[in-house]
């Protein structure tokens, strides 16, 4: 092992039934660099990580960490910890219920007392060192999300640690939130610890690392010194192939300009968790809500299909009074919904993909009409194909998907419905960049050609510009602006957010 | 990279929860046959009244653990849509053949009169399944607090129903049910669990029933932005157990001709929980399996016959019991599993590579 460096991974395989998941791959990390590991969904990252983790045992190849001699085996994530592997996870896994430092704490102590004042100083100690903004006895759940990230850190790098893993540890933090963590990162990289940073944000990767690693298909796509490395050229490493056009994905189409009949309007709705807005989409727009986080932006979305119940308001779908109070008869009016948060709404994770894709349009033909196994089969079929779906087989889990697949899934079972408005909120979010430009692609395809309506949410306001023909921007839980035409521009949607839509 | 060859796969990775207990019941069968050759063999003899019946260790196994049987398929239908589960079974039953019972007291007997105490008595338990229903799904409280309810004040309800007798019926129908249909050598009890496995089947098969308890119980926020009344199948899942209990009660009745509400089917529920338990379902609610339930069913069942046949005395036949469910449960767990699972990926593995070797 070269000087410097920490932790040398070499030659690492590993084999899924039916999938080799990693074929021989090498990582190297070196003291005090943050290594960015690239790769779309199902390009092996996360098994990379659980092979470092103990969680998966691989089946060739060597790891060596600085230190201690010979190769080594990682059998669990305590036996990782030991030898200071440390990783934090995208959500947060710790008690919000305890203080700072008895989360820093926890599980570590070696008998059975507590020594309070000891740990309260040294949790003190620490969090002054790397200037985390909390106090040791202030109770976690008080802590925004970003120093609870932090936290989780400290805990992490407390015990000689020496190579510290961040799973996508910004994917639910705002850019200032994203620059403390940015901070804390670069004066772990002071202090000679190695960090993997995984995540899927390019311009993150650009700002905080020093190297990257890319991965495709589980094999090594190689390592690259960033500062090297156009954006461009990462991208394509990522995707395997030159990059065609993502800047303009298709011709957007102006509904509004063209006059075409309105699909859907509402007035004055409003749900338990929304204030009253008027909104109306025309057959084959694109258009979309926008805004920081907690705007009201998707729970606009949800009072439109009555997923939080309806406390109020007029709607009319191709100009005739319609109810929509609950799901249903928002399905039953031709709209869809591919909700924000995919764990908890979207998913039926220990049921198959076929079963997850054919739902909305079963629970649409009736509880005494079930479909066949084989018109099922044929369903999801359909679907794989023509969304790429990447699944063993249609009776696999839909859980055991990767993110990206399992958005696709969703994604398959509200275009199987056939949609006359389809509402995605977030569809993009934490899948990769191909997958991204295909879903684009698939949203302007859609309103081309079937005239279908379509009203997107994303946190990526390039992406929105992208698609969209106009731009509801929201703030603070009220509509303050609408955008259409050369008003799209990033300038204008940051004015109207901030200066309240004059 | 290879992919699985699609709809291929073996009928145990399709049905792996039902491995351990299919395993379970045939090493009893083996350890039953190794002590005893003719422990399972079955005579054709005459009863009292002349009819031929079937009589023999397996008879009175598959006999015996009919209500439990009927009983653990509606368990199984309330604990994969609410991940809970209902502990008044047993209550439930005495309820509704203290129903049975005083709908035949009043009048002389005819069929007709035994079919409307059965559809009284099952009104009456899926009304209390209902009950226990709209409190778990409406009011959201936890499945065993809210039919803790019914499990408490339930017998008492029996009681008052025939004013605290003990009531007999002499009826030959009342007491076929019970035993045998005369002519028919198999016990009525057996036909009846395998009517209402049909009756289960059937609408699995003609309804979308099986998908919505499953997508309910796995995820009850994606069930209902996908258009599923989430309260609703919740709320059937506990009515079809009201049936079930209704149907046991009345098998339960017919066996002694009389109803007694403090004993009938007494401690029947956690039979039912473990029966659910040993056919490999979680008892967290989900993905279920009815027909590991019921060979869970006449696991128990079996296990108590064994004991008895090796003269164990009733006392200490429960901790026997309590011995081999350790077993199974642990055999069943998660942890376990996740290590087969291991297992067989490796061996996979491994023979794929040797095929490409």
């Amino acid at each position: 092992m070269d000087n410097g460096t920490v932790l040398t991974m070499r030659g690492i395989s590993i084999s899924f039934p039916g999938v080799k998941a990693l074929n021989r791959v090498n990582f190297t990390l070196r003291e005090g660099e943050i290594h960015a590991l690239m790769g779309e969904n199902g390009a092996g990252k996360s098994t990379l990580i659980k092979v470092l983790t103990g969680v998966y045992a691989k089946d060739e190849g060597t790891i060596e960490i600085a230190g201690i001699p010979g190769h080594i085996t990682i059998h669990s994530p305590q036996e990782a910890q030991r030898l200071g592997i440390s990783t934090v996870y995208q959500e947060i896994t710790l008690c919000p219920n305890l203080t700072v430092a008895e989360n820093m704490y926890i599980g570590r102590g070696k008998g059975m007392g507590v020594p309070w004042k000891k740990m309260y100083r040294e949790a003190g100690a620490l969090l002054d060192s790397l200037g985390i903004p909390a106090r040791p006895r202030q109770l976690l759940k008080t802590c925004s999300l970003a120093v609870q990230q932090m936290v989780a850190i400290a805990r992490a790098v407390d015990t000689q640690c020496k190579v510290l893993i961040l799973d996508e540890p910004t994917s639910s933090l705002d850019d200032r939130e994203v620059e403390m963590l940015f901070g804390l990162m670069r004066d772990l990289k002071a202090r000679g610890v190695g960090i993997i940073f995984v995540t899927h944000f390019l311009d993150q990767v650009y700002a905080v690392s020093d190297r990257i690693t890319v991965l495709r298909n589980g094999e090594l796509v190689g390592e690259f010194e960033t500062a090297m490395l156009p954006k461009v050229e990462l991208v394509s490493k990522m995707m395997g192939k030159e990059l065609e056009g993502l800047a303009d994905v298709a011709p957007k189409r102006d509904a509004e300009e063209e006059q075409a009949k309105v699909y859907y309007q509402a007035e004055g709705l409003s749900s338990t968790e929304s204030k009253p807005f008027d909104f109306r989409i025309r057959e084959g727009e694109v258009n979309g809500f926008t805004g920081l986080l907690g705007s009201g932006r998707s729970e606009c979305v949800r009072t439109i299909f009555a997923a939080d119940r309806v406390t109020g308001g007029r709607v009319t779908v191709e100009d005739k009074p319609v109810t929509i109070n609950k799901p249903i008869k928002a399905m039953r009016n031709g709209i869809g919904y591919l909700p924000e948060d995919r764990k908890r709404d979207g998913i039926v994770a220990d049921l198959s993909v076929r079963e997850n894709i054919i739902l909305a349009l079963q629970v649409m033909k009736g509880f005494f009409h079930p479909f066949s196994r084989k018109k099922a089969e044929a369903f999801a079929d359909e679907y794989i194909k023509t969304l790429d779906i990447k699944t063993a087989s249609t009776d696999t889990p839909i859980g055991s998907l990767s993110g990206g697949n399992q958005q696709k899934v969703i994604l398959a079972r509200w275009l199987l419905t056939h949609p006359r408005y389809l509402i995605l909120d977030e569809p993009t979010r934490g899948i990769d960049i191909g997958t991204k430009t295909e879903i684009q692609r698939l949203i302007l395809k859609l309103s081309q050609e079937t005239g279908m309506s379509i009203t997107f949410i994303s946190s990526e306001i390039e992406e929105m510009l992208r698609t969209c023909s106009r731009l509801i921007v929201m703030r603070d839980r009220n509509i303050v602006g609408e955008l259409t035409g050369d008003e799209l521009t990033q300038d204008h949607v940051m004015y109207t957010i901030a200066g309240g839509g004059n | 990279m290879g992919k699985t060859e699609k709809g291929k796969s073996s009928f145990f990775q399709k049905n792996s929860q039902l491995l351990v207990p299919l395993i379970a019941l045939m090493l009893l069968v083996i350890f039953n046959l190794i002590r005893d050759p003719g422990f399972f063999s079955i005579e054709l003899v005459n009863d009292n009244a002349g009819n031929p019946v079937l009589q023999g260790n397996l008879i009175s196994i598959l006999n015996g653990a009919s209500e439990l049987a009927i009983l653990a398929m509606g368990m199984t239908l309330v604990t994969a849509a609410s991940g809970g589960q209902d502990i008044s079974v047993g209550c439930l039953a005495a309820i509704a053949g203290s129903v049975f019972i005083k709908v035949l007291k009043s009048g002389p007997i005819t069929p007709w009169l035994v079919l409307g105490g059965v559809a009284a008595c099952c009104l009456v338990a899926m009304c209390f399944g209902a009950f226990n229903g709209t409190l778990v799904s409406v009011f959201r409280v936890q499945p065993m607090i809210a039919t803790l309810i019914l499990f408490t004040c339930g017998r008492s309800i029996a009681y008052w129903i025939n004013g605290g007798a003990t009531p007999t019926v002499e009826s030959d129908i009342v007491k076929a049910i019970g035993g045998f249909i005369p002519g028919f050598p198999i016990p009525a009890p057996i036909l009846i669990v395998v009517l209402m496995g049909i009756f289960f089947a059937l609408l699995f098969r003609f309804t979308t029933l099986s998908m919505y308890l499953q997508a309910v119980g796995i995820n009850n926020n994606a069930a209902r932005l996908n258009g599923i009344n989430a309260v609703g199948v919740k709320l059937l899942a506990f009515v079809l157990l009201g049936l079930c209990c209704a149907v046991s009660g009345v098998i339960a009745t017919g066996r002694l001709q009389l109803v007694n509400h403090e004993t009938l089917l007494i401690n029947i529920e956690m039979d039912a929980i473990l029966a659910v338990a040993i056919g490999g379902n979680s008892l967290g609610g989900g993905k279920f399996k009815m027909i590991g339930s019921v060979i869970g069913a006449y696991i128990i069942q079996a296990l108590t016959v064994t004991l008895y046949a090796m003269k164990v005395s009733s006392t200490d036949v429960k901790a026997y019991k309590a011995v081999v469910i350790i077993l199974l449960v642990v055999l069943g767990s998660p942890v376990v599993k996740r290590w087969f699972g291991s297992m067989r990926n490796k061996l996979a593995v491994a023979g794929s590579r040797k095929e490409a070797a």
